[in-house]
């Protein structure tokens, strides 16, 4: 007889199912996993090590580079932990664009995640649909910020600017023009929440399309169902947060239990998995979507009521307005002294997590008192959940540790940092 | 969480644990301060016990306080010399690898910083481990309390060089194979010390020192301003210190 022994595999880094640069090493026997050692850092970029050299301002923008599809969730925890620091907080209505911007990055980070894990298990038109959903909403950030994805939009103190009144239309062009032209602007003859209450009126429609294709997709379920299943003791031991945790039925939402921004004052239900495999966090994170969508419409109608600040009027921390400046010399004085120096921020320490589409995001920041952050770690949530892929995929097939990856919801901007 | 939480849970860890740790209060957030020695006991009923029960570890990382409140530019005194005053500082924007600073004497460099979450409590713990050979910072590995600090180990001991003491599988992960330092030193210029790029003569990829200049364009300033002192002290928080 045939003497057969273990091998050892090379999945990735240049696989498309390895979710950008991903190093599997699995050791195999036939088809079996029998040890999976996962070689990160392939885009490590030393974020924490470059915030430690620059003003705190400066950094804002890396976060969106961390997680790309999940960028202001990213932000919003680096400025809430300044602004801890700093003892300050932001004016309410910045508070409710805080809230709604996440929810809508929510969305975002589900769109995506739900085409290509469905295009790696094979089906192709999942990812055709949510990418048409998720073009919408980049319109919107790039309405309040410039750009599509890497926005820079929440400061410490607020947000950099109040919403747009005005929503930008597609222009007449060979590719679009007549009746397919008017079905492009029809939502966008008002400001950016007219377009905005549009999306979400029918955004559960679009949701209950994907559904259509996998919910009950024969193909999707055996792929899926009893794969990679996680039980709530094993998903706290691995530091798992998010969906991964709600998969396994634990009700734990940072938006819940430790509310911040104005979650508080919202209504939304937390949907919870029973068995922990990769069909229930797949059902978690569609209903996710559909509790984002309600709490981005409470948003809208708060912020239609409520005009306001977007920015505190504390000029040691944010710059004055453009006109002040031109005008008034302290204001001068405070914008020079803000672009060249940056503000100091109290010497302390403090861990500020967010719930993040993708589980807690977390920035530990240590400040010496300087204009410089002294330190700044950023807890992404899905190193955390890769770590633990070895007990998981253990005598699964190999065609499961694709489905794993997908269930992961991976990006390796936050994992490799 | 709220004020009387945090109290409560520094309340109940200075009566379970004593001197065992040094507890302190900033804001909401509660650190306590632990000795190598007692990490794994320590660890060990912080997860077990019902009035803690920090089922969860949430974030561990290193943290490296060579210069901490140290600045580039004096802001007490006015010299004559202008913006110059800014580039005498030693920050690692400021030297290449050849110049970093080798002798470097700071007490108590490197720590572990931990951060526990218990999910029945819905309450958070940060713990802070010093090494207390600098040349040589060892911590005991806490993946026999919470499988999850696996990683999170590999990379302070990929970045900082901290060695975590009973760690199954101590290797770098988020840098090259093969790198040379821990890069995330104080002492670790910031513009890195090899490159890398395709050589088509050799038809392989080559490293080679850094070419670029080290460059600050923002110095490190500590302003005693009367609100940042303000700030201070209505802070509290004098962890540093004591």
């Amino acid at each position: 007889m045939q003497e057969i022994r273990n091998y050892t595999m090379n999945f990735g880094p240049q696989h498309p199912a390895a979710h950008g640069v991903l190093r599997l090493v699995l050791e195999m026997d036939g088809e079996t996993i029998v040890r999976a050692d996962p070689h990160v850092g392939l885009l490590h970029r030393g974020t924490e090590k470059l915030a430690e050299a620059k003003p705190f301002n400066q950094s804002i923008g890396y976060m969106d580079r961390l997680d790309y599809v999940s960028m202001m969730c990213n932000e919003h925890a680096y400025v809430r932990a300044i602004e801890t620091l700093l003892g300050i907080e932001a004016p309410e209505r910045a508070q409710y664009i805080r809230t709604m911007f996440d929810e809508i990055t929510r969305i975002l980070n589900h769109l995506m995640w739900i085409g290509s894990n469905a295009l790696d298990l094979g089906a192709m038109a999942v990812f055709l649909y949510a990418f048409r959903e998720r073009e919408e909403l980049m319109d919107v950030y790039e309405a309040v910020s410039g750009a599509r994805m890497h926005a820079t939009y929440y400061r410490p103190g607020g947000v950099y600017r109040d919403l747009p009144g005005k929503m930008s239309q597609y222009r007449e062009s060979p590719w679009h023009k007549g009746n397919d032209l008017k079905r492009l602007n029809a939502w966008r003859e008002g400001s950016m929440l007219d377009f905005l209450e549009a999306f979400t009126a029918d955004f559960p429609s679009k949701v209950d399309e994907y559904e259509e294709l996998l919910t009950n997709n024969r193909i999707w379920k055996q792929r899926t169902v009893g794969i990679g299943v996680i039980s709530p003791e094993l998903a706290q031991q691995w530091g798992m947060t998010g969906a991964m945790i709600r998969g396994s039925g634990v009700a734990w939402d940072l938006r819940k239990k430790q509310p911040y921004a104005k979650y508080a004052e919202m209504d939304f239900d937390i949907p919870v998995g029973v068995n922990g495999d990769c069909y229930d966090r797949y059902l978690v994170r569609v209903e996710e979507m559909r509790q984002s969508n309600r709490i981005i419409q409470q948003c809208i109608a708060w912020l239609r009521a409520n005009p306001g600040p977007v920015m505190v009027e504390n000029f040691k921390v944010a710059p004055p307005r453009r006109e002040a400046m031109k005008e008034d010399m302290e204001a001068l004085i405070h914008h020079f002294k803000l672009f060249t120096e940056g503000y100091g921020v109290p010497a302390g320490e403090t861990y500020c997590a967010v719930e993040a589409p993708k589980g807690e995001f977390g920035c530990y920041l240590v400040s010496d008192g300087a204009n410089k952050p002294f330190r700044v770690h950023l807890r992404a949530p899905g190193f955390a959940h890769l770590s633990s892929i070895d007990p998981i995929v253990r005598g699964h097939m190999l065609a499961d540790v694709v489905a794993m990856i997908g269930t992961y919801d991976l990006v390796f901007g936050e994992v490799d940092r | 969480m709220s004020e009387t939480q945090t109290n409560s849970l520094a309340e109940r860890l200075s009566a379970r644990f004593g001197d065992t740790l040094k507890i302190s209060v900033a804001r909401t957030e509660v650190t306590a301060e632990v000795a190598a020695a007692d990490l794994i006991a320590v660890a060990t009923a912080l997860r077990d016990e019902a009035a803690f029960r920090f089922g969860e570890l949430v974030d561990l990382c290193g943290v490296d306080y060579l210069g901490y409140g140290q600045t580039e530019w004096d802001t007490e005194t006015v010299s004559g010399t202008g913006f110059s005053r800014g580039v005498e500082g030693e920050a690692m924007g400021r030297f290449k690898w050849a110049d970093r600073p080798r002798d470097v004497s700071q007490p108590r460099r490197f720590a572990a910083v931990i951060h526990l979450l218990s999910i029945e409590n819905n309450q958070r713990l940060r713990l802070r481990v010093f090494g207390e050979d600098d040349s040589l910072p060892v911590v005991p590995s806490v993946t026999g309390v919470w499988a999850g600090s696996n990683w999170f180990e590999r990379e302070a001991f990929d970045l900082y060089g901290i060695i975590f003491e009973g760690h199954p599988d101590l290797r770098r992960i988020l840098t090259d194979y093969g790198f040379v330092g821990h890069p995330f030193r104080k002492d670790f210029p910031l513009i890195g010390n090899v490159e890398v790029r395709y050589d088509p003569e050799q038809k392989r990829v080559v490293y080679e020192p850094v070419s670029i200049e080290p460059r600050v364009l923002v110095p490190r300033v500590i302003r005693d301003d009367a609100d940042l002192l303000q700030a201070k002290a209505e802070a509290a928080d004098n962890w540093r210190e004591n």
